[in-house]
């Protein structure tokens, strides 16, 4: 689609987003009130700048269906991802917000020439996290045969991928490394003993030193998927020349603003992006700001496509971590540990990778009265705290008692992560 | 509890790493506690160390104020000069009374050898194992 008929329908999918959620959306006419502005006001696809922004935090307070403005009769599925403290992040869908979801895959998959011939092994989570099933549905959609892994087991994992010949892989770029490693100690080289092709790997930021690791290590192509899990997880790749992440313009509306004054820049800047899901109907996003920096490609793909092209992501302009793909919120875990009595306020978070495996360890400091002479009592606080935390942030984390006093005190603002792993 | 066979023992809390125990001896050494007996329980990545030390209350005031973790911790004796099993009758007697025993460790000081024992009620421990006629170690012994 030309450049100009692409903005023409994008202006007009916003306009029907603004009046929809002006006259439905308690919160979002009241954001709109305050900013002074209204449906009318936007007149052209630059008008955007005039409608307010919306945050992880707006998803918190208004937990956890206050911003859906469909009944809950038109809701077919729910995912959840972590919230940044307490609560999660809850995200309805429509059947037509599946089906763009659908579409969206469906279109990346074949950019990457994935299809009815490939056996595509998804071995993302399945379940709340939104990888596995949006994966999974946009592979049935492309015809591919499906093996739905999920995460874990990667020795069976590994049988799978032999025994049924599989061509194609979706899963995090560390898992894909790892599974290489286990394979070599299992005796399978995946670049001889497997007809395993290509590999869509995404939900935490690799590098092109990654990429071409695991291209040679294995004998693939390695193609990189973005995704938030507010919008719909997984939705766009890259195609087979691997130069920036095809966005699906009619769907998804990408904003890059100058990370301080939040103005919007020039294409091939890099700033913060701000994401507008133009055919969201059970909850939609106008400029949500997902906190992801990375910019917008110039100049056209060798492929042909002329949608939007989106850089690597390349940082954070806020705290979170991936850790093995999930992401974590150093204030979800103090949210954690401020509610166990034993814990006292101190507390060290170091992320490490092992192979390709994140690992992360928690240093606590425990308080005097929940001390015990029974070494016994000590390891049941410390599998405790680790319990509390795996089923808040669902990832494994390794803690370590420590006695008051024994961690560093912070002057000013608190630098309690330690991220130690090298790309 | 005021019972002669009840003995206190100071229960510290080491960070396992390099140089932690040194430091936690070279607080109790600056704070004047002498031990006569002391016994490290460790796991991954701490150690509990229990001693046993001239005027427990005394001591215990000194190393809290110099910020180590510890907890006072009754425990009890069970003389083992005497004769072969001595050990397994006091054992027996605790279990048939539905008495846990924590943990426990030996001791060899000039006047006294024993078990050591921290169960989860002492004061009724006692009175089992004297009415068994287990015979225990007096604090003024240790």
């Amino acid at each position: 689609m030309p450049k100009g008929d692409l903005k023409d329908l994008q202006y007009r999918s916003l306009r029907a987003l603004a009046d929809k959620l002006y006259d439905f959306n308690q919160f979002y006419r009241g954001r709109m009130k305050a900013a002074g502005v209204r449906p009318d006001d936007i007149r052209s696809l630059d008008d955007i700048v005039k409608l307010p922004f919306m945050t992880k935090e707006d998803l918190r307070e208004n937990y956890p269906t206050k911003m859906f403005t469909v009944p809950n009769s038109e809701i077919v599925r729910f995912h959840a991802s972590s919230g940044t403290s307490g609560k999660p992040t809850v995200v309805g869908y429509t059947h037509n917000d599946l089906e763009y979801w659908t579409e969206a895959l469906a279109r990346s998959l074949t950019s990457v020439g994935i299809g009815k011939d490939d056996t595509l092994q998804v071995s993302y989570g399945y379940g709340l996290f939104t990888g596995g099933l949006g994966l999974h549905y946009g592979a049935e959609r492309v015809g591919a045969s499906v093996v739905p892994s999920s995460t874990g087991n990667t020795e069976r994992q590994l049988e799978l991928m032999q025994d049924l010949d599989v061509t194609a892989i979706a899963c995090t770029p560390s898992y894909i490394i790892h599974m290489n490693t286990v394979a070599k100690r299992m005796g399978i080289d995946i670049k001889r003993d497997t007809c395993l092709k290509k590999a869509i790997l995404g939900a935490e930021p690799w590098t092109s030193g990654m990429r071409k690791h695991i291209e040679e290590s294995m004998g693939i192509r390695a193609y990189d998927i973005y995704g938030t899990s507010e919008q719909a997880g997984p939705m766009f790749s890259e195609c087979e020349e691997t130069n920036g992440i095809h966005v699906g313009g009619d769907i998804m509306l990408i904003e890059i603003l100058d990370r301080d004054t939040l103005e919007p820049l020039e294409d091939g800047n890099e700033g913060e992006m701000v994401v507008t899901m133009l055919k969201k109907e059970a909850m939609p996003m106008i400029r949500f700001r997902v906190k992801d920096v990375a910019s917008l490609m110039t100049g056209d793909c060798a492929c042909g496509r002329t949608s939007p092209r989106l850089s690597r992501i390349t940082g954070r302009t806020d705290d979170m971590l991936i850790i093995r793909g999930i992401n974590v919120f150093p204030s979800q875990i103090e949210y954690t540990l401020m509610r166990i009595p034993e814990v006292g306020d101190q507390y060290l978070i170091a992320i490490t990778r092992e192979g390709a495996l994140d690992n992360m360890l928690l240093q606590v400091e425990i308080r005097q009265d929940a001390f015990s002479d029974k070494v016994e009592d000590m390891v049941r606080l410390r599998a405790h705290i680790e319990t509390e935390l795996r089923r808040y942030l669902n990832i494994a984390v390794t803690v370590e008692l420590k006695a008051p006093g024994e961690l560093p005190r912070f002057e000013g603002k608190a630098k309690r992560v330690m991220d130690k792993r090298v790309y | 509890m005021d019972d002669e066979n009840i003995i206190t023992q100071l229960s510290i809390f080491v960070n396992n790493e390099p140089g932690r125990l040194a430091g936690v001896a070279s607080i109790l050494k600056d704070a004047n506690v002498n031990m006569k007996e002391c016994n490290l329980a460790e796991s991954t990545e701490f150690g509990i160390l229990r001693a046993l030390v001239d005027d427990p209350e005394e001591a215990f005031e000194r190393i809290r104020s110099r910020g180590l973790i510890a907890k006072k911790t009754a425990i009890i004796g069970v003389r083992i000069e005497d004769a072969p099993g001595a050990l397994f009758s006091a054992a027996s007697v605790l279990g048939r009374a539905g008495i846990n025993i924590e943990y426990g460790y030996a001791y060899a000081g000039k006047n006294v050898e024993a078990f050591l024992i921290r169960v989860d009620d002492p004061g009724k421990a006692v009175l089992a194992l004297k009415a068994a006629g287990v015979p225990l170690v007096k604090r003024s012994e240790i």
